[in-house]
């Protein structure tokens, strides 16, 4: 046996002599709780974590590389596979992106149909978070509710851009093609329907004592750490922090639209389920809003065939479901990106889950982690 | 002794409010559908994997084989051959392929194409025991559509 062997067996039985011994649980990468393939590295002391170390890069894509070997326009389809649940946002943030360094103008009616879109979008994620994070916590009927209120988004969506997840819909300068007033109408009917939903889920799970008792003071991430770990959306929103890209570097035509940033201060799981329940309701003002003011027009402004953008650096950042979400390309005047960035919120809302997790029960620490809303695509991308 | 009672009470109303959401429910026609004994519409704009579009008159591909497709690609999943026939005045595919398997539905060579030759199927119930099922010759695909439904040109 070799000296470190015999060091680390000397520790161990030091260890149990006074009773701290711990031992190591897997948590995934295929594990229902964490939706996807994620991996937790769990040293135990009997119920509590001691140290919980995420082990990423199981579904790791290379989508910054995969940048950087097509035309800009190629890597489009990519931008609605890194975080597949909030595609619009992320294929908004790159295209606002070439927009900005190619100096395109979009037309108006393409950026309204872009928030409206991308507020749809919102919706249905947080749909599926709230069934996802109800499952984990050991309530089956909500996911049911919540996907069949989804399907009617994936419909609405479906119609105009063709796909049901990966839309794809944006293009430089505007959109894949127009909206027509079926989509509008439809719009506005799944806004009207959606309100009373959203109050029976307040009745039915936010008022609901066992659920709440499960949530209170659990998963604590204060405004401090949130900052420290660069977390954004729900989990920094959730820490009192009113803090959202649509209004600290406002883009599309949210100025023009009126709703209000939820926050709550106590940090703990339920703020951030409040918080992802109350922008619901905020994205439909929003949508509503945006049908109203919504003018005639063209969809696309005539954009080169052959993109080629001027050396130089640039940033775009939107509010995903998730949190801020920055591209950051650089161009050397090819037609070709020299560089592809991506800031993805889940990697930044899961770094704090190690430090924030410590002494906590396993059972709590899951509620926690589903209360981060994670997209392991998104980490890993 | 207040707080107890109190949560009691609670915890009846969230006993209450739930069997009530559930039994309204239960009035409710299904939100599901006996697929395969019914489907779904499939929208317009559905985008299946790629086919080619026949010239209403002739009866043939409305393709010229540019390649413009294939360059645009961002997998690199179309194959695109062609001559130039004799007496035609464009050229004309002779190979036409899509490796479906690779496809990301992403519509950039729809978009592409000068003269309008690619469209969407919408074909979605895709399913298959091995690879070769989804290596899909388009000009095949086309033959077997026009012997299904003959356009003008080809019932005369
Ligand atoms: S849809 Fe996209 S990936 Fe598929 S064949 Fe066309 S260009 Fe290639
Ligand atoms: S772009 Fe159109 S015309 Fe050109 S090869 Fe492709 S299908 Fe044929």
């Amino acid at each position: 046996m070799s000296t470190s062997a015999a060091l680390a067996d000397a520790a161990r039985a030091a260890a149990r002599a006074e009773g701290r011994e711990t031992f190591v649980l897997n948590l995934g990468p295929q594990h229902p709780a964490t939706h996807g393939v994620l991996r937790l590295k769990l040293t135990m002391d009997g119920e509590y974590i001691a140290r919980a170390e995420p082990v990423c890069g199981y579904i790791h894509r290379m989508h910054e590389k995969m940048g950087e070997n097509r035309t800009w326009a190629q890597f489009l389809p990519n931008t609605s596979r890194i975080d597949y649940l909030s595609a619009m946002h992320y294929t908004h943030a790159y295209v606002a992106a070439v927009e900005r360094a190619a100096q395109l103008e979009v037309p108006r009616r393409a950026e309204f149909v872009r928030v409206i879109t991308s507020e749809l979008n919102r919706i249905s994620s947080h749909l599926v978070w709230f069934g996802a994070f109800l499952l984990d916590l050991g309530g089956f009927t909500p996911l049911l509710y919540a996907f069949d209120d989804r399907e009617k988004i994936l419909d609405l969506l479906e119609r105009i851009t063709g796909a049901r997840l990966t839309y794809c819909y944006y293009r430089f300068g505007g959109l894949y093609n127009d909206v027509d007033a079926e989509f509008l109408r439809g719009a506005r009917d799944f806004v009207r329907y959606l309100r009373p939903r959203l109050d029976m889920y307040r009745e039915l799970v936010t008022e609901n004592i066992i659920f709440r008792k499960r949530l209170e003071g659990i998963g604590v991430a204060d405004a401090e750490l949130c900052r420290r770990y660069g977390a954004t959306g729900p989990v920094l929103r959730g820490a009192g922090v009113a803090y959202d890209v649509r209004r600290a570097e406002p883009y599309a035509v949210y100025p023009e639209l009126d709703f209000k940033i939820p926050t709550h201060p106590r940090g703990d799981s339920l703020a951030r389920y409040l918080v992802r329940m109350e922008e619901m309701e905020q994205s439909l003002r929003i949508i509503e809003q945006a049908l109203d003011l919504i003018p005639e027009g063209p969809f696309r402004s005539k954009v080169p065939k052959v993109l080629k953008l001027p050396p130089g650096d640039t940033c775009f950042a939107v509010e995903a479901a998730r949190g801020r979400f920055m591209v950051r390309i650089v161009s050397d005047g090819r037609d070709i990106p020299y560089r592809v960035k991506l800031r993805t919120p889940s990697f930044s809302n899961l770094s704090l889950f190690e430090e924030a997790s410590r002494g906590m029960l396993l059972a709590d620490a899951l509620a926690f982690l589903g209360s981060l809303d994670l997209v392991i695509p998104d980490i890993d991308r | 002794m207040k707080t107890p009672l109190r949560e009691l009470w609670t915890g009846f109303r969230s006993l209450l409010t739930g069997m009530r959401v559930t039994l309204t429910q239960f009035f409710k026609p299904p939100v599901t559908v006996p697929y395969p004994y019914a489907t779904l519409p499939i929208p317009e704009r559905y985008r299946g994997h790629i086919e080619l579009v026949r010239d209403p008159e002739t009866g043939m591909s409305l393709c010229v084989a540019c390649k413009s497709c294939e360059k645009a690609c961002p997998s690199g999943c179309i194959v695109v051959e062609g001559i130039k026939r004799e007496g035609d005045k464009k050229k004309s595919p002779t190979v036409f392929t899509v490796d479906f398997t690779r496809c990301s539905l992403c519509g950039s060579c729809v978009e592409v194409c000068p003269t309008e030759a690619l469209r969407f199927s919408r074909r979605y119930n895709l399913a298959g025991t091995d690879r070769e099922a989804y290596f899909l010759d388009l000009l095949k695909r086309l033959q077997a559509q026009a012997a299904s439904t003959p356009t003008p040109a080809t019932k005369a």
